[in-house]
């Protein structure tokens, strides 16, 4: 058999046991296209939850109660956990985390753009919570059953703590709720500003998203980008009127034949221009990553030199 | 805003000890060397604010009336605050936090097995939940101490500069006045100068292991526990009590 024949056979079967649900693991053959694809996912993702730190992580400092404080810490560690699961993940498909650092630094590889708009008042920490982490939710209980086998065990681990977080930033928006009118005023502008990017965070609709349609047939994405959407809407909806928040879009409207909300159009053109570097915090996210990265270089480097001491004296002694 | 009672006075040094070291801590979020120290220093930074919680409901306990834990974090200035002089210093570089701990949790672990011996039930029962920590933040920080100590040049001066920095600072660790000398007498504080010994005995063998040198001098630096503070007191406070200042008499 020639080479081509060779890789057509191995594709074949490589196809054969994703159609009947088995998982992929690190040792296993697969397409290269396969596993770019899933550490361009697996790596996007893991940016997201790193730089998504940042616009959290600077109300730790400024939280308005020591039991905010306590919780936002632990959610925001949380946070880094996660990204740590998902870069060891990545890394089992033959990449280092220092490259996918890297990347990030370069613009090469992306990060959830909602990350790019600001967090302006507690109430945003609320909104992030609930609406953003909410999101990530419900696109990350269908990875649960991607086709690569660590990226799936990562999702049921990652899956558990979202679930906590979207509690706890609901719980802020419910507290403003019940609170002063400026409390209320407070919770609605956070509302009103996270709405749509949080919807934007499912991707483009479906018939324009460039790596869909293969990503479905690889299972690596399990559910389309507009599913999800839906999904997400349907539920934060109802969550919104339950605490008397109003959601901004004049469109929504229950739809009874269809059994889900009706929403309105997407601004892609925002999306666009938040993703291609022009959000308001794109270059502050990006260059403090970049910044910590490179003020921690003495450190690793000294605790590399420190492990190699050490080894050397174990081989003296030895 | 500082209470008479001399229990409630002693609780509330101790949680500003924790709060604003917490404090400190919780700035390196998403600042770290790489991710495993984000999460390992927000670890830590949980246990301080958890601490400094306990004792201030204590406190708030024995103030009675309106008072809460969140009253004594958000609403004192500056001159009430009585946290050690070593905790409130900005976080500096990596050397500096971690130089910082280590100086302060090799003080931590004897103190806190001390407290869970207190005559006070309350400030035992704290002390012994807080002693299993800060067997954990020790352990730790030695371990940093000897790969920046003996890692690279870079490493090794960068530590020894801010040792020589934060060593006029520890002596207030050690230091008696009034309240303490009672609370002593009464089995209920516990006995912080007779700690010294141990504690310089504890990180003069690491620092010699981790090729560092003690600090020579004398400079001591005090006054944190009479409310004179750093500059950088009052910023810090600026921002963990803006919320509270901002929109006074709301709950969030």
């Amino acid at each position: 058999m020639d080479k081509a024949n060779v890789s057509e056979t191995e594709e074949r079967t490589f196809q054969a046991r994703i159609d009947a649900e088995e998982k992929i693991e690190p040792k296993d053959w697969m397409p290269e296209k396969y596993r770019r694809n899933l550490i361009r996912q697996i790596s996007q993702h893991a940016h997201s939850e790193v730089i998504g730190e940042q616009p959290e992580g600077n109300w730790i400092t400024r939280a308005p109660s020591l039991e905010r404080k306590a919780i936002l810490m632990a959610k925001v560690q949380d946070e880094a956990g996660h990204g740590l699961y998902l870069y060891a993940a990545a890394e089992t498909l033959g990449v280092t985390r220092e490259e996918l650092i890297d990347r990030l630094h370069t613009g090469a590889s992306k990060y959830a753009s909602i990350f790019n708009y600001p967090s302006l008042t507690w109430a945003d920490i609320g909104a992030i919570g609930w609406l953003v982490d909410s999101a990530a939710i419900v696109n990350q209980v269908s990875l649960q059953n991607t086709s690569y086998g660590p990226y799936a065990r990562a999702m049921v681990r990652i899956c558990k703590e979202e679930s906590f977080h979207q509690r706890q930033g609901y719980n802020i928006m419910m507290t403003l709720m019940k609170g002063a009118k400026l409390q209320r005023e407070m919770a609605q502008d956070a509302l009103d500003r996270w709405w749509w990017p949080s919807l934007m965070m499912f991707g483009p609709h479906d018939g324009e998203s460039a790596h869909s349609a293969q990503s479905m047939k690889w299972k690596i994405k399990r559910r389309s980008n507009d599913d999800l959407r839906q999904q997400f809407v349907d539920q934060a909806v109802q969550q919104a009127e339950a605490i008397g928040l109003v959601v901004p879009d004049p469109d929504l409207k229950w739809n009874d034949a269809r059994g889900h909300y009706d929403f309105g159009a997407i601004d892609w053109q925002e999306f666009e221009r938040v993703i291609s570097g022009n959000g308001p915090c794109n270059r502050q996210r990006l260059a403090h990553h970049k910044n910590a990265h490179d003020e921690g270089a003495w450190v690793r480097e000294a605790m590399a030199a420190h492990e190699a001491k050490q080894r050397s004296k174990a081989r003296d002694v030895a | 805003m500082t209470p008479d009672d001399p229990i409630a006075r002693y609780a509330l040094r101790l949680g500003d000890d924790a709060l604003i070291m917490g404090h400190r801590l919780s700035e390196w979020m998403s600042r770290a060397p790489f991710l495993e120290e984000d999460i390992a220093l927000s670890n830590v930074a949980l246990d301080f604010i958890g601490r400094a919680r306990l004792f201030y409901q204590y406190a708030a306990q024995r103030v009675g009336g309106d008072t809460t834990e969140d009253t004594f974090a958000y609403s004192r200035d500056v001159r009430d605050f009585t946290n050690l002089l070593l905790c409130e210093l900005p976080r500096g570089d990596f050397a500096f936090t971690i130089c910082r701990q280590f100086l302060y949790d090799a003080f931590a672990l004897p103190f806190t097995e001390a407290l869970s011996g207190s005559s006070d039930p309350q400030l035992a029962a704290i002390g012994s939940k807080a002693v299993k920590e800060s067997r954990y933040h020790l352990r730790r920080s030695k371990d940093w101490m000897l790969r920046l100590g003996d890692g690279t040049e870079e490493s090794h001066q960068r530590c020894q500069r801010a040792l020589d920095d934060l060593w006029l600072y520890t002596a207030e660790m050690f230091q008696s006045d009034p309240l303490l000398d009672d609370l002593i007498a009464r089995g209920i504080a516990v006995d912080t100068p007779a700690l010294h010994e141990a504690w310089l005995a504890t990180v003069s063998e690491t620092l010699a292991t981790a090729t560092l040198s003690v600090p020579d001098t004398d400079v001591e630096v005090v006054g944190g526990r009479d409310g004179i503070h750093t500059d950088d007191l009052g910023f810090l406070l600026a921002e963990l009590q803006f919320m509270q200042r901002a929109y006074p008499g709301l709950q969030w």
